[in-house]
């Protein structure tokens, strides 16, 4: 006899007592990516789930011992795709640590622009999809449109939105164009009000504080332990924050606060996100002016001078023997780079991103590990959600910000 | 009061003598290396000493090194000191054929999937995890892909019959035989 029959055919009153297993995901629209769980409920309570990730593995870290350094930036703007450009910044940082190479101060400061429009592009999107999970979607689509500008702003810069393979080791491919300043301006000057009206929506809304206070929350000390960084690790009320502890891409010359929460229940992921947008747009604004106070010579700078490393122009290419030379060198990938060993990270839009490269003096990596944030705290799911209704663990899921491209490289 | 290579170095000496070895300062980060058998003694020294504290565990995966005899696979630990804000990188080595290695899971929960994938891309045997199993590639997969004997195809050969491409060909230029062939192909079109 089925299952199914013996059930039907319990004595009225009766109820079957087993638990039910439950498979949420691969695909599956609260899930935000591809990736599986393995719920076992008992009724509408999660009583355990295991956590299976690897579905979009791509290899990438076997693939970049093929490749010449600059080839491998395009890896890296597919782990976590919602805040790509921090990503590509990161991965140039490496390089130059590994070569040796300093960059002028204006690149720095753009790249603080850009990085940062990253984090409020990636936390928007996080913090809007806590809405939309439960149950409110118009913030979601509304702060979507300053998304948009903020592409468009990367779009000027680089030529692509999403998948940016932004900047080179020493800089950016191209400076900033007016229009890219111009959008820059539009979106400092707008966006701080929608994000007050975003915050509005949320922050003291009765059925919202009750779907996110409580749920999910985790003590510093099994934060740590989990090996929690960025935004999820604040939450619990552990201030660390890589942009400070180990400043990358001058950040020693803004002012800016790192939010805390105290619970590290999904309320508190939220608005520490929250919070940090706030600091993302006044460390903008500093960026912007910075920028704008170089003058003279230094103001048209936008990449290091590394000819070993960074394309020539290409009218140079075709007028200058040097910079012919140079540009054959790069592209058929004839530059070995230096024998070396170096662990370097960067504040990425959910935690500590970190790239662990090894050198032995070939033209590409001998072997590079990326350290990925939310592969290394999604193990705390199962912690999170346990003896939680199952609607806490969506919600749950969503605050983590997991994004299926880092998880699985 | 800050935490320098030197004092932890000689905190590892002290305790551990000559067992700890190699120690390097590649970019500043204090790197050493201690025998297999010994990783979670020095990982719990790390971890409780009082002046040392390493409790956070940034990351933790393998390399595989084929021209090392006897110690062909190499698992890293890279941590940390919040506090102090202090990194250090740790070694093990291991022979490919018994790659056996304590599990750190009873110290830091993070090494979990770590060591899965550890597991996974090289084949170190983490002795003790409580779910040692594939986590990135199929269960059914029978060989370890980021170990070094699995090269990637080489972007360069030309072999290959991909002339779509631009690499290598088939129109065998300069072979008076296949030219001939070639030169049957308008008159084909023409029909």
């Amino acid at each position: 006899m089925s299952t199914t029959e013996k059930n039907i055919q319990l004595p009225e009153g009766r109820i079957e007592t087993k638990t039910t297993r439950l498979n949420l995901g691969p695909i599956h629209p609260a899930t935000h990516g591809v990736f599986e769980n393995i719920l076992e409920v008992d009724g509408e309570r999660i009583v355990s789930t295991e956590q299976t990730v690897g579905y979009i593995h791509r290899a990438f870290e076997k693939i970049a011992e093929r490749r010449p350094l600059y080839q491998i930036t395009t890896l890296t703007d597919r782990l976590n795709y919602c805040s790509a450009p921090i990503n590509n910044m990161g991965w140039h940082l490496t390089c130059e640590k590994l070569l040796g190479i300093s960059t002028p101060k204006r690149v720095d400061y753009l790249r603080v622009i850009i990085m940062e429009l990253a984090r409020i592009g990636d936390h928007i999107i996080c913090n809007s999809v806590i809405g939309v999970d439960t149950g409110a979607f118009t913030g979601f689509l509304y702060v979507m449109q300053y998304r948009e500008l903020i592409y468009e702003i990367w779009e000027e810069v680089c030529g692509s939105r999403l998948t940016t393979n932004i900047g080179r080791i020493g800089g950016f491919e191209r400076d900033f164009n007016d229009i890219a300043f111009q959008k820059l301006e539009r979106f400092l000057k707008e966006f701080p009000a929608v994000l007050k009206e975003f915050e509005n929506l949320f922050v003291r809304n009765r059925i919202f504080m009750e779907r996110t206070i409580g749920t999910g929350p985790i003590s510093a000390e099994r934060a740590l332990n989990y090996g929690f960084t960025g935004p999820n690790l604040r939450a619990a009320g552990v201030d660390y924050d890589v942009r400070v502890h180990t400043p990358y891409s001058s950040y020693q010359d803004f002012d800016f606060e790192i939010p805390t929460g105290t619970t590290g229940d999904s309320y508190d992921r939220f608005l520490v996100r929250n919070q940090e947008m706030w600091e993302s747009i006044s460390i903008i604004r500093q960026a912007y002016e910075k920028v704008q106070d170089i003058k003279g010579e230094e103001a048209t700078v936008f990449h290091a001078d590394v000819p070993e490393y960074y394309l020539p122009k290409k009218e140079d290419v075709y007028t200058k023997m040097e910079a012919l030379i140079y540009h054959f060198k790069i592209i058929m990938g004839e530059i070995d780079i230096p024998p070396g060993e170096l662990y370097n990270c960067v504040e990425g839009g959910n935690g500590e991103l970190g790239f662990y490269l090894i050198s032995d003096g070939g033209r590409a990596p001998y072997r590079l590990h990326f350290r990925r944030p939310c592969f290394i705290y999604y193990q705390a799911y199962e912690e999170l959600i346990k003896g939680s209704m199952l609607s806490d663990a969506i919600v749950v899921l969503s605050s983590l910000n997991l994004i299926a491209g880092e998880m699985d490289a | 009061m800050a935490l320098s290579n030197d004092f932890i170095k000689q905190k590892l000496q002290e305790r551990f003598g000559q067992q700890v070895k190699n120690f390097e300062e590649p970019f500043g980060m204090l790197t050493f290396e201690a025998p297999k058998e010994l990783n979670l003694e020095v990982l719990q020294f790390l971890y409780n000493d009082k002046e040392l504290g390493f409790q956070f565990l940034t990351d933790l995966t393998a390399v595989h090194y084929p021209a090392y005899a006897e110690r062909e696979i190499a698992v890293v630990y890279h941590l940390h000191n919040l506090i102090e804000n202090c990194r250090i990188r740790f070694k093990v080595f291991t022979a490919i054929q018994q790659p056996d290695i304590n599990t750190a899971t009873g110290l830091f929960s993070s090494s979990n999937w770590q060591e899965r994938e550890a597991f996974d891309f090289y084949g170190v045997n983490f002795v003790g995890h409580p779910n040692l199993k594939r986590i990135m590639n199929v269960e059914e997969m029978d060989y370890f892909p980021l170990r070094k004997e699995y090269p990637l195809e080489d972007q360069s050969r030309i072999d290959k019959d991909d002339e779509m491409f631009g690499r290598g060909g088939s129109f065998g230029f300069g072979d008076t035989a296949t030219e001939r062939k070639l030169g049957t192909i308008p008159s084909a079109e023409k029909e």
